[in-house]
């Protein structure tokens, strides 16, 4: 057509970041960056038939039973004292001081000289205090419930006992490193772990209401 | 006065749009079960989604009081489920993951806090017997609310 060149009208794209600012605000707000937090546990090994049958021994001094009833009350069964009651806030503290045994009471975890070492590829880590160490490597944590027992109590309970480990393995890792736990390598972390190995059992439904 | 030149701004805007889209996961399976979860304190955050099953148990939501009543029930995936039905379901999402993911697998149980210890006793057995031994109770933080 005629003379010169025909300009082009552009396209008025003034509006396009308006328009994907309201699709990003739509993502934004429909999706969820769902962080899920919880408390991880190891359930154990599905039971043989010859563990039902020959529970192992446990002398009474290492054995800390706590059961909560069908009224979310926390008893507790310790050495040759009688069942007491504890509130859920008294309970790490006591897990703590049964699991540790600092003082060495006699009613409380007898401690063996055991090796706590990592085997990692061929080499070995032991921690900077020596390769043998006393520990409460026999004590057990028996968490018994009944069919009726609130989950929310039972969730306290379990929370207050794995963080009477945390604890513990945090104490020992100032101690020994200068650090908390979670700034630990791998390989610390791990001794830590076999230092105060978690041991807490949960009675199988079958035993529930029997003694031990 | 020279205009700022903005012909750039939807193609930023757009790509970051395209990082919450991939980044984000739409697919989240219908929950039919209504459950408040306890609160804890010092808990683990879960590092790989992937590994990941979840299982609800709580009462019914309202829509299906009706046909359900208010008991408590487990929900596997987007049904309502058996206690028995629990470790064939959790053998066959572990055969669907990934190797790596097979390894480090996980159970989250989404539980109402009021669920009374019974029911998860069964469930709990149901994941021994799967071999399914890495478990979480899923929870918030306390002093967040």
């Amino acid at each position: 057509m005629g003379k010169g060149q025909r300009k082009v009208p552009g396209i008025n794209a003034s509006s396009t970041a308006d328009i994907s600012f309201i699709l990003l605000i739509f993502f934004l707000v429909v999706t969820s960056m769902n962080s899920s937090t919880g408390l991880n546990v190891r359930l154990p090994e599905p039971p043989e038939d010859e563990d039902l049958q020959n529970p192992p021994k446990i002398k009474k001094r290492n054995s800390l039973i706590v059961l909560v009833n069908l009224d979310n009350k926390i008893m507790i069964t310790q050495g040759e004292r009688p069942a007491y009651e504890i509130s859920v806030s008294d309970l790490r503290q006591l897990a703590k001081e049964f699991i540790s045994n600092d003082e060495n009471r006699a009613d409380y975890p007898e401690k063996h000289a055991e090796d706590v070492v990592f085997e990692d590829g061929g080499t070995e880590h032991t921690l900077p205090s020596g390769r043998q160490q006393n520990i409460t490597s026999k004590h057990v944590i028996s968490l018994q419930t009944d069919r009726g027992t609130s989950y929310n109590t039972y969730f306290e309970v379990s929370n207050e006992l794995y963080a009477a480990y945390d604890e513990l393995r945090d104490e020992l890792a100032r101690k020994e490193y200068g650090k908390p736990y979670n700034k630990l390598d791998e390989v610390q972390q791990m001794l830590c772990r076999l230092y105060y190995k978690t041991m807490i059992s949960e009675a199988e439904p079958r035993s529930i209401g029997g003694g031990m | 006065m020279p205009e700022l030149n903005t012909s750039s701004l939807p193609d930023l805007i757009f790509s970051i749009l395209f990082f919450f889209m991939i980044v984000t996961s739409m697919r989240e399976e219908e929950v039919k079960v209504e459950y408040t979860l306890p609160k804890g304190t010092g808990l683990s955050k879960i590092e790989r989604k992937t590994a990941v099953v979840n299982i609800h148990i709580g009462s019914p939501s309202k829509q299906y009081v009706s046909q359900l009543g208010m008991s408590t029930r487990v929900q596997l995936n987007d049904r309502f489920a058996n206690v028995k039905e629990v470790a064939p379901f959790v053998v066959n999402e572990r055969s669907l993951m990934r190797q790596a993911d097979q390894a480090v697998m996980k159970v989250a149980l989404k539980t109402d806090q009021n669920v009374k210890m019974g029911i998860i006793t069964d469930v709990k057995m149901e994941l021994r017997k799967a071999r399914a031994l890495s478990l979480m109770y899923s929870a918030d933080e306390r002093n967040k609310q």
